[in-house]
């Protein structure tokens, strides 16, 4: 649906009513594809008829009953035509329409029982984000096409063929049992994560008419963590959004190349956004569990209280790396622990730790690598082998705004040397 | 009717963008995003992209199994497809003209760099699949 005609209130209700709504409509049919269909064609219904009528006195109400009504009609067209081809019906449930506007089964749980759903890990990370926001998040398909930057029936396929593959599966619409639930739900931690990082890291010229993934990523992680207000983890999540988010608009300079963290123009942070994820990772980081997120929401902290980059906390930082590193075997978290080493202890520690990780198969002549020694080179007082590590680096990387950044970076220092 | 308008380079022709002065490397890239803006303002634009460093660049063929063969770096090609547009205009001059128009995009001291843009009529496809 374009919300053109609906004011931005009316449009953030709908959406915080879509999972409400395919929960209702979920427990009354099973049929996920089917019920996810109806759902977003009320929506669509309502994205046409409020702007017209105004929004009804009980919204969800209005959404729930048009989507049964869709469901129902589905129903007995799917009868006839099973009777049609003389296939036996006795499966087929007898439905009859609600006559008022009737709320069957809202359970504010369902969010998140949806959310395990579309974040299954039957589901592939490209498929479980589409579904979550298409689902979950109230977006139409024409919208996330457009966010990924692929064509509308691209997307529309990729989210069929993910519910085809819940539907295969059997995953039932009901809270996953306690054992297997923290498992899950950091499937679904994953899942929104990447949603952020795909809204934060593709800032360039081609955003003209990007939907706003971050924006969605944390709205939905918020919605989880009203549910889940004890989970740590969860806090730590979106305290990590909210703390990384702050910088946006710091973060890229006119031509849409990276601005690095020492030249951002810290007026420019959004102070509340800080204030919000302070207070939560300072929640976080005092329930006892520790976590990944947590970890990297203090980090973020650490970096955001900092007024001048000059004062940040590298000591501190650097022990977060530490721990970090021993809980999770990831190459990023690697060279950053490397970064922290040279700031505390000079480039040249640092550069000690990248030669380990020329090793890692993971790291082993990618872009991030070779940037992250140049960075050290280059403060290291060599120059020149800066300039060339900079330069392959561009050539490797696959991002435009970095692939500028890093250019600029060795031509910048080449005219000085 | 649809053009596809190919930004080809030669060779070296990565390597000496990479060792430009700064100022320079900022002209070009200013020039291609209002390039972009103002075929998206025209409504003529349908898609663009640039594409990585042709050390990059693999060739693949299916062996005898069907699996993928590849091959790469290839130093012997004379030049290579370093971004491409596809623009939605009236007439072939109007693709001409928008071809000229990036062709003429910055180089080294702010000159006109005069790159070649291959122009190429995109045919009309298939029936869309569904």
């Amino acid at each position: 649906m374009t919300f053109t005609s609906l004011d931005c209130r009316a449009e953030q209700l709908l959406r915080d009513l879509a999972p409400q709504v395919l929960g209702a409509t979920l427990r009354r049919f099973r049929d996920f594809a089917a019920c996810e269909d109806a759902v977003q064609e009320a929506l669509i219904a309502a994205a046409t008829q409020w702007p017209r009528d105004g929004i009804p006195d009980n919204p969800r109400g209005w959404l729930i009953h048009v989507a049964l009504r869709r469901m129902t009609d589905y129903v007995r067209g799917e009868i006839s035509r099973r009777n049609r081809e003389q296939i036996a019906v006795e499966d087929v449930p007898i439905v009859v329409a609600p006559a008022v506007y009737a709320e069957p089964g809202i359970d504010p749980d369902d969010t998140l029982v949806l959310l395990f759903m579309c974040c299954h890990p039957a589901l592939s990370s490209a498929s479980a984000i589409a579904l979550t926001l298409r689902a979950v998040g109230g977006l139409t398909t024409a919208e996330i096409a457009k966010s990924f930057l692929v064509p509308e029936a691209t997307m529309a396929q990729r989210i069929s063929r993910a519910k085809q593959s819940i539907e295969s599966s059997q995953v039932p619409f009901s809270m996953p049992e306690a054992v297997e639930r923290a498992e899950r739900l950091s499937s679904v931690l994953h899942v929104l994560y990447l949603i952020f990082n795909e809204g934060y890291t593709s800032s360039s010229g081609a955003s003209l008419h990007r939907t706003d993934l971050s924006n969605e990523a944390i709205r939905l992680t918020r919605a989880v963590h009203q549910l889940l207000p004890a989970d740590a983890q969860v806090t730590g999540l979106l305290a990590l959004m909210l703390l990384t988010d702050a910088r946006r608009t710091a973060r890229t300079g006119p031509l849409g190349e990276l601005i690095p963290l020492d030249e951002q123009d810290r007026t420019l942070w959004d102070r509340q956004a800080i204030a919000e994820g302070l207070a939560l990772v300072e929640t976080a980081m005092s329930s006892g569990s520790v976590g990944e997120y947590q970890l990297q929401a203090a980090i973020a902290a650490l970096h955001d209280e900092a007024p001048r980059y000059e004062e940040t906390d590298w000591l501190q930082i650097l022990a977060l790396y530490c721990v970090l590193q021993r809980m999770a075997d990831s190459p990023i978290v690697a060279l950053n622990h490397a970064i922290a080493t040279a700031m505390v202890d000079g480039p040249r520690a640092g550069l000690a730790q990248l030669e380990a990780l020329d090793q890692d198969e993971r790291l082993a002549g990618t872009h991030r690598l070779l940037a992250v020694r140049a960075h050290l080179l280059e403060r290291a007082g060599e120059p020149q082998a800066a300039i060339a590590l900079y330069r392959a680096a561009a050539a490797k990387t696959t991002s435009t705004p970095e692939r500028n950044y890093l250019l600029m970076r060795a031509a910048r220092l080449s005219e000085a040397s | 009717m649809k053009y596809m308008l190919m930004m080809n380079c030669p060779r070296d022709g990565y390597d000496q963008f990479t060792s430009w002065p700064k100022k320079d490397i900022e002209a070009h890239i200013a020039f291609m995003i209002s390039f972009s803006k103002k075929l998206h303002g025209t409504g003529e634009w349908v898609d663009g992209q640039g594409l990585d460093a042709p050390t990059q660049a693999k060739v693949v063929r299916a062996g005898k199994d069907g699996k993928p063969i590849t091959d790469g770096v290839f130093p012997e090609f004379k030049e290579y497809l370093a971004g491409y547009w596809i623009v939605e205009v009236d007439s072939p001059q109007r693709a001409y003209e928008i071809a000229a128009e990036a062709s003429a995009a910055p180089g080294p001291g702010g000159a006109p760099f005069n790159m070649a843009i291959e122009v190429r009529q995109v045919m009309s496809g298939p029936p869309e699949t569904k």
